[in-house]
């Protein structure tokens, strides 16, 4: 079937199989690879995008049901190469170490504190629940998103 | 004086493609004309295969090939870790099932087609006919005679039986110790569950007879012989790459039947093949971990000295022995016996027994997290069975300072240790005494507070490779390294080993940067790929750090020595007249009058001026094999409640006090901690493999596994203390694996401690609510 969406700015027009979800579309069809596979369940949350402006599990949704919708991945969140707050905070707070969920983490902690400046440590670790990293223990995902959060309570 | 690089927590080098999505790992890498493999894997713990009828997948458009067992003519994927004196059994284990199948996932069919959607629809086609025969998935059970008999040649599927250790004597001591406390110890299997699945891709090339197999390996020099003894392909034709890995945590150390298949299907079609694991398939067929059984006892003096520890140890090896499965129990279990403690007598029996389960193998700590559990826990019993303070037990029996070397019973030479600043620190943090009059108060009102404590060592890093093959270790333990710097002054460091996720780019760039003064950001770390790196054997077991960084660091040595003689040649001084300072080589009591490290580097390449012998170039190539093990250690404390009602367990603080040396990046090793710490954690409180009595893991997805999520967690509390090991050029040691070991009993017994009000004896782990509030009830009081 025929889908036309736009993925980081760019509209995508294709052909595709109607079970093809939306993750395998992102990464066989337009090769976007920053979005990650880490289940078969919508648990880890390594495939999270953002559709229409929310964090969703891109393995969850067929591509066809995207159809019409504006993508944002991983490689689209940077603008003209500066990399956005979350992007920085992980970097600079050792967020990350095999970097698998990190797609992910940061798809869903972009639109978490932007729906929520100033999010408590509390309320960061409950909403990290949809997302599961195997090497950081949280300790540092969980410093790196709340100095995102203070910096956007902050410019209010 | 300049700043140091080391010891400094600067951002990783690697950061900028993974937080991009940039970093290509094994399934974002894309072939021309790639076939997808999907593998038919038996729904039976146990069964013989009675026909395979793969006409309806063949018919499938998109579909390529079938191949079953019979089929396939790969050597049998071998065991590589073959522990003497064990009477152990190695059964064969083919890369397809033939004729029987010992657990669920066993391969039974490839299937390759021209997308993976239709290669798994094919896969579902496949219809194989099996004859059940009966199961037992505990190791226990499977050892008893008459048992479900896995292989013809190894009899009550024991593959091997280990023992450490004098019994007459350790006998001796416990039939006349004051006190022996006893506890039958269930470590349950644990899935690995690195967050990338694994994924292989092989593409074959006929005229020149070269294989390259991409995968998600810790140790692709280890992949590229295993996969040339069972393809027969000559060692040189092979070539791995493990690009970026998503972890590993041991589970991507051993050669599976699947990298075997993905290059024997390449070969044979002539086309590249690939296959990537669902998460479903990666609980049912990577390794898991764990898996022992353990009867433990220790014995004591009325008084509180500890006098020994002995254990029999059922380990599950699965339906088939992995790659280094038969050292995890022994190994690297039974020598961690005395841990920090003053304890002269110690034995261990050690049965591996093979069941109709998934393979098990090293996983975060290997051996170790099961031998530190028992000690901890054993600890605590004798301390409430003589009525003593756990710390004031633990504090009495810990081994004294020591610098250069200390023997323990289990033969074992600690390098360096100081595990009582290390413990008292921790206690300090915690606020020890403080948290027992609290405790009391807050029973009085009803709530369960407790408190646990781990000392602890462990052994990483291991060498020298003349022990690795004493105790049957089929390679080596040294590493390699190479620093080559270009014309222009830029460092190329490449590296046998194969970091995934450590950080390894960025902390062996600072050992290179504060050896020779080069910036950090002009030196890059290059691994995973046989070609173009020297031999190394792998990321695995904290021996990265240790082991690759002393043989950089060496290498990095002898070229500033080749610096110094060259710049005190182009200066016309004297070499004893040079001075090294921050990547410059100055004449004495001149200081405009120098080379830099760069300025050097680029006279070595031309080669116009060179003193007398020197051969021209700046690269130096260093093997390191370690004279011993290092043994990085520490104490962990954790605070928890209990709420009797519900038997829910809240984590309200953890203290984690580590010693590994001089830290390199201080930053990276407070990551390796958090991470380490919430996976034992969490085998304490949540992560446990279940199968039926029909070894049909019921656990076998992300929804029925229980993963720590980052709300059962407080921030955590580090300390650490600096003993350098004194037999390492830098004198680090590893830390990858401390969390791990140190933090299971540590939350075990604090819940426990929590528990003491209602004579709670014991609980299984993991300690789920339900289990907690049973424990509360059963207990009766």
């Amino acid at each position: 079937m025929q889908i036309s969406l736009t993925v980081n700015g760019v509209v995508q027009e294709r052909d595709v199989d109607p079970r093809t979800l939306l993750v395998h579309f992102l990464r066989e069809e337009l090769d976007l690879t920053g979005t990650k596979i880490g289940c078969d369940t919508s648990q880890c949350g390594a495939c999270t995008v953002h559709l229409d402006g929310k964090a969703l599990k891109s393995c969850t949704l067929l591509a066809a049901q995207a159809d019409g919708a504006n993508v944002t991945t991983i490689e689209g969140l940077a603008v003209d190469g500066e990399h956005h707050p979350m992007q920085t905070a992980f970097w600079e707070n050792h967020g990350l170490q095999c970097g698998y969920c990190t797609p992910g983490m940061i798809m869903a902690t972009t639109a978490f504190v932007e729906d929520n400046p100033g999010a408590s440590e509390e309320a960061i670790r409950h909403n990290l629940e949809g997302n599961i990293c195997r090497c950081t223990g949280y300790h540092n995902i969980v410093k790196a998103v709340k100095q995102v959060a203070d910096a956007a309570a902050g410019g209010d | 004086m300049s700043t140091r690089i080391f010891g400094s927590g600067i951002k990783r080098r690697e950061d900028p493609r993974l937080i991009t999505g940039e970093a290509r790992y094994t399934d974002d890498i894309k072939l021309p004309g790639v076939l997808h493999m999907a593998v038919v894997r038996s729904p039976y713990a146990h069964a013989n295969i009675v026909s395979i009828d793969s006409s309806a997948a063949e018919a499938m458009d998109g579909v390529v090939a079938v191949f079953t067992g019979e089929d396939v003519d790969l050597a049998g994927i071998p065991t590589a870790w073959l522990i003497p004196d064990s009477d152990l059994k190695t059964p064969e284990h083919p890369a397809l099932a033939k004729g029987k199948v010992r657990y669920v996932g066993d391969g039974v069919a490839i299937v390759l087609a021209d997308d993976r959607y239709t290669a798994q629809d094919a896969a579902d086609a496949v219809d194989v006919e099996y004859d059940e025969l009966p199961v037992v998935v505990d190791p226990e059970a499977a050892a008893q005679e008459g048992a479900p008999q896995l292989f013809d040649d190894v009899e009550n599927n024991i593959a091997f039986r280990w023992v450490m250790g004098d019994k007459t004597a350790s006998d001796g001591v416990f039939n006349t110790a004051d006190v022996v406390v006893r506890d039958k110890i269930i470590q349950q299997r644990l899935l690995p569950t690195a967050m990338e699945p694994r994924s292989a891709m092989a593409q074959y090339n006929p005229a020149t007879q070269e294989l390259t197999l991409w995968c998600t390996s810790q140790n692709p020099h280890i992949h590229r012989f295993i996969i040339s003894a069972v393809t027969g392909l000559n060692e040189n034709k092979v070539r791995v790459i493990a690009p970026e890995v998503g972890g590993g945590f041991g589970s991507k150390i051993p050669c599976y039947p699947d990298e075997a298949l993905v290059s024997w299907a390449a070969i044979k079609l002539g086309q590249p093949v690939k296959w990537t694991e669902t998460r479903s398939e990666n609980y049912q067929i990577t390794i898991h971990g764990r898996d022992h059984i353990q009867y433990v006892e220790m014995a004591a003096s009325r008084d509180g000295k500890l006098l020994g520890v002995r254990a029999t140890v059922y380990a599950g090896m699965g339906g088939y022995l992995s790659t280094a499965a038969p050292g995890i129990p022994t190994i690297l279990h039974g020598l961690l016996y005395v841990g920090p403690y003053m304890m002269d007598s110690v034995y261990c029996e050690s049965i591996g027994v093979m069941t109709n389960a998934t393979p098990t193998d090293a996983y975060r700590g290997a051996g170790r997290p099961e031998a530190t559990f028992l000690l901890e826990r054993m600890v605590d019993m004798v301390a409430k069975r003589i009525d003593m303070d756990p710390a004031e037990l633990r504090r009495l029996n810990l081994i004294p300072a020591f610098e250069d070397g200390h023997e323990v019973a289990t033969t074992l030479v600690y390098d360096s240790g100081d595990y009582p600043a290390a413990f008292e620190k921790a206690l300090g943090i915690a606020g020890y005494d403080d948290f027992r009059r609290e405790q009391a108060e807050a029973r009085a009102d009803g709530r369960y507070l407790g408190i646990g404590i781990t000392a602890y060592t462990e052994m990483c890093g291991l060498g020298p490779s003349q022990v690795a093959g004493a105790v049957g270790f089929q390679g080596g333990l040294w590493e390699s390294a190479t620093v080559r710097v270009t014309p222009t002054g830029k460092v190329q460091a490449l590296i046998g080993a194969s970091p995934h996720g450590q950080g390894s780019e960025t902390t062996l760039a600072q050992i290179i940067g504060d050896e020779l003064g080069f910036p950090v950001e002009d030196i890059e770390v290059i691994h995973g790929d046989t070609t173009e790196t020297p031999m190394g054997w792998g990321t695995y077991g904290s021996r990265t750090t240790p082991v690759t960084g002393a043989a950089l660091a060496k290498a990095a040595q002898k070229l500033k020595d080749k610096a110094r003689v060259l710049a005190a040649h182009l200066m016309e001084a004297a070499v004893e007249d040079i001075e090294y300072d921050d990547g410059k080589f100055v004449v004495k009591g001149s200081p405009d009058n120098f080379q830099s490290i760069q300025d050097v580097a680029l006279m070595a390449h031309l080669a116009w001026n060179m003193p007398e012998g020197m051969d021209p170039g700046f690269e130096e190539s260093q093997f390191y094999d370690p004279p011993n093990f290092v043994y990085p250690f520490g104490t962990h404390i954790a605070i928890v409640e209990v709420d009797a009602n519900t038997g829910d367990i809240e984590l309200q603080r953890y203290i984690a006090v580590d010693d590994c040396g001089p830290q390199i990046n201080p930053e990276i090793v407070a990551g390796q901690i958090h991470g380490g710490v919430v996976q034992g954690i969490a085998q304490a409180l949540c992560e446990g493999v279940i199968y039926d009595d029909n070894g049909q893991l019921l656990t076998g997805t992300m929804m029925d596994y229980t993963m720590p999520r980052a709300d059962m967690f407080p921030n955590f509390e580090l300390g650490e203390t600096v003993t350098p090991s004194p037999h390492h050029p830098i004198g680090v040691k590893g830390v990858g694996e401390t969390g791990t070991i140190a933090s299971t009993p540590t939350v075990y017994n604090a819940v426990l401690d929590a528990l003491s009000p209602f004579g709670v004896e014991g609980i299984d782990m993991p300690m789920t609510s339900a289990k907690v509030w049973q424990a509360i009830q059963s207990a009766g009081s």
